[in-house]
């Protein structure tokens, strides 16, 4: 215990002196995050030095193994890492879907060459990816997809389209599940195949959402070539994969549910006032402390399941669990804060309103319960692998 | 601290579940309920309590107990609550070793020696208003010669009428005071009370009881902090009794699902049915958190606990009334008949909610602290 107590002052020391002042606050939804890639503009001075150091630390991805640009970090080090981080309000250095979801996938199921060859750029930021997952006819039941790849020997040729691809428009890779056996049952003909979004025949169109705002794409695949050696575990297996990855993602998306940024209660006590120490409006209160009670509740299950993983003792359907509480509580967050911003979050544009930023966010938090799996998706994943009830 | 149990917490929890599964299953509160038992719970039981050293979990060593920590004790809290076991442990186990532990000095050492021995049944009398409100302490004690002249009535006293001292908050010239109080001193009166659970409760009143001096526990005007104490390992260890009676609730509902037939299959194939229970486990996983952390703060920094303790029985009360509502409603009809367990836990569930503050008394505390 004396050693982590060690790294944790050294941590604590490093990073006061190395997260600048502007990266201890909270990002703004879309705008504040550092995504990276090849054509990533930094948005501030302090943004590129903040992402500099950690890179140069390996911490952006502070457990992955050294040998993959990782940090080499022991998973009791990292939770150690990410609470300094909170207690500074320090932002992630890097956001990335290679770093929360194809990452993970590839330690798991990747060849030393294609871990050698993808993980380091993740961890480095020089590649961002996308998810080829969902397709127009297969949502919820995701096993149905139909984009095809044929097998060409040394590569697969592929045809399709994908549906709700994230920054597919701005990214440089994407990870894609594709179809290369027909003739087989809807899990078993699936492969995972990675490839570069340049590649000729690929076309993005970003799709305008209620937000105001175009975080999807529909992406579309014409004769576009990827080479086998890119193909991840083994050919038709790919769902395996598909699953794992999104075992990763559900913990991503279920992390929304811890909130950010300053406390709800709070910001209601100024705009609404508060007499004798009790917000001046008793219903949105009951509210308020009920997400409260509910929030930080679920920040300590968060906290356990990484604690349960570490020792062995965790459910693999355990993220279905955190992926729908998550999402749900950060709806309902959303929604109380639009009670409790009244009229002035209700505006769309003004600078006054960053550009609507309240009520952009509140319609994305719409999203949260339906990407990755719906709630209603999670709770059939809950019931059968968990509970094991019959007929599920 | 990880939260997950170390290996010595496991061996305990198993060692508590097979002790009270095997000696005080639900079927024992049912003959202490259909027999009207006088005591309301097993004399000889709770003497193997302290030979198991549960009595004395928070008793240290040099006092006679096991000196275990609150952790331990919550384990031991969650098997009553799977068990439904009528006990003291907690009114005495943890209510009064918290006092006594708290207040210190000899009298209370030698009371903590016979508490771990299994030979000192103790309660706290502490609310007055049919809602917990530690707040609003009418009884008082005025001083008098040597000792003090105590008037007042107390309600919802758990072990009241079994109890061989009572443990009375009393407001006194500058605060509260905690006094002893023999339950059989000229003045006291001790109304038992069934309750809808079949565990103990009990009014008391005192109609100008003579204590000595040495009935003080603490010091005089003391008893805000010692209560403070007492009333977060109370909270916490509802919590735990709450969870482990929520779990066992699941877990018999999740049994029923795969059981009962109708339209020609499980029930639990019904989609409708299914979702709710998936629901019932998130929140019982988010509750589970807050009570391990709770606990674990009771242990390591107890001045801090207020607030997660609060967390955990607000969260303990909302999961637990979800955990019951859903088992009664998914046993369908005989849910509702006495001969099924499913209705005694419903009825545990409401009373440990309402001890000690329930889901809205604890998130405005919350609330409070967070300054809104």
């Amino acid at each position: 215990m004396a050693d982590i107590e060690t790294f944790r002052r050294e941590t604590r020391a490093w990073l006061e002196a190395n997260c600048p002042a502007e990266m201890r606050t909270p990002p703004d939804e879309e705008n504040d995050r550092c995504w990276g890639g090849r054509n990533w503009k930094f948005k501030s001075e302090a943004q590129r030095q903040w992402f500099e150091a950690m890179r140069d630390r390996g911490w952006t991805v502070p457990d992955w193994p050294k040998e993959y640009g990782g940090g080499g970090l022991s998973k009791e080090e990292t939770k150690v890492l990410r609470q300094e981080m909170r207690a500074l309000n320090c932002r992630a250095p890097l956001d990335s879907f290679g770093i929360w979801m194809l990452g993970p996938a590839l330690l798991k199921y990747g060849t030393d060459a294609q871990k050698k060859e993808h993980l380091p750029k993740i961890a480095r930021g020089e590649i961002r990816w996308c998810q080829g997952y969902s397709e127009p006819g297969a949502g919820s039941d995701l096993a149905s997809l139909q984009t095809r790849a044929d097998d060409h020997g040394d590569h697969f040729i592929i045809n399709g389209q994908k549906i709700w691809t994230s920054y597919a428009d701005k990214a440089d890779w994407i990870f894609c599940l594709v179809r290369t056996d027909f003739s087989a049952k809807k899990h078993e003909g699936i492969s995972f195949v990675l490839f570069d979004m340049a590649s000729p025949g690929v076309t993005t169109r970003p799709i305008l959402l209620i937000s105001g705002k175009s975080p999807f794409c529909e992406t579309f695949f014409d004769n576009v070539k990827a080479l086998k050696s890119n193909l991840v575990g083994v050919q038709n297996k790919g769902w395996d994969v598909a699953k794992y990855l999104l075992t990763h993602e559900r913990d991503m998306i279920g992390a929304m549910g811890l909130g950010g940024g300053r406390p709800l209660g709070q910001v209601a006590a100024d705009a609404i006032g508060v007499e004798n120490g009790v917000l001046d409006a008793p219903v949105l209160r009951a509210d308020l402390a009920r997400l409260e009670v509910d929030a930080w509740a679920f920040q300590l299950a968060m906290e356990r399941a990484v604690d349960l993983s570490k020792a062995g003792q965790s459910h693999p359907a355990y993220s279905s669990f955190l992926k729908y509480y998550g999402t749900e509580l950060n709806k309902r967050r959303h929604e109380l804060t639009m009670s409790t911003l009244g009229s002035d979050g209700l505006e769309w544009e003004s600078a006054r309103s960053q550009e609507g930023d309240a009520p952009r966010a509140w319609l994305r938090t719409k999203a949260n319960s339906i990407e990755g799996g719906t709630s209603e998706v999670q709770l059939n994943i809950i019931t059968k692998r968990i509970l094991e009830l019959p007929g599920a | 601290m990880a939260l997950v149990l170390t290996e010595e917490q496991n061996l305990l929890r198993d060692s508590a579940r097979g002790f009270i599964g095997d000696k005080a299953p639900v079927a024992h509160l049912r003959k202490l309920r259909d027999t009207r038992d006088e005591t309301g719970f097993s004399r000889a039981l709770w003497k193997e309590f302290a030979e198991m050293g549960f009595a004395g979990v928070l008793v240290s060593e040099a006092h006679g107990g096991s000196g275990m920590g609150h952790m331990e004790a919550g384990l031991v809290m969650e098997e009553i609550g799977r068990n439904l076991t009528p006990s003291p442990f907690f009114a005495t186990a943890m209510l009064g070793a918290t006092a006594l532990n708290k207040a210190g000095g000899a009298r209370a050492n030698e009371l903590l020696k016979k508490l771990a021995a299994g030979d000192l049944l103790l309660a706290l009398a502490l609310d007055e208003k049919s809602k917990h409100a530690p707040s609003k302490i009418d009884t008082s004690a005025k001083k008098s010669g040597n000792g003090f002249t105590l008037n007042g009535a107390k309600t919802f006293v758990v072990d009241g009428h079994v109890a061989d001292l009572l443990i009375v908050v009393a407001r006194t010239d500058n605060g509260l005071t905690l006094f002893l109080v023999d339950p059989k001193a000229k003045g006291v009166a001790i109304e038992r009370t069934v309750m809808v659970d079949a565990h103990n409760a009990a009014r008391a009143t005192f109609d100008n009881v003579a204590l000595d001096a040495d009935a003080v526990l603490g010091e005089v005007d003391g008893g805000a902090a010692i209560l403070e104490a007492v009333l977060n390992v109370g909270r916490a260890g509802l919590a735990a009794e709450l969870m482990g009676l929520s779990e066992e609730a699941f877990a018999r509902t999740t049994a029923y699902l795969k059981d009962r037939k109708q339209f020609g299959k499980a029930i639990g194939e019904f989609q409708g049915l299914q979702h709710r229970a998936a629901h019932l486990f998130c929140e019982l996983e988010v509750t589970r958190a807050a009570v391990m952390r709770a606990l674990q703060t009771l242990d390591e920094a107890p001045e801090k606990a207020g607030p997660i303790v609060s967390l955990a029985k607000s969260r303990a009360c909302l999961s637990g009334d979800l955990a019951v509502r859903e088992g009664v409603q998914m046993h369908g009809g005989v849910g509702m008949t006495d001969a099924f367990d499913i209705g005694l836990f419903m009825k545990r569930a409401r009373v440990a909610q309402e001890l000690f503050g329930d889901a809205g008394f604890h998130a405005d505390r919350i609330a409070r602290l967070r300054g809104y």
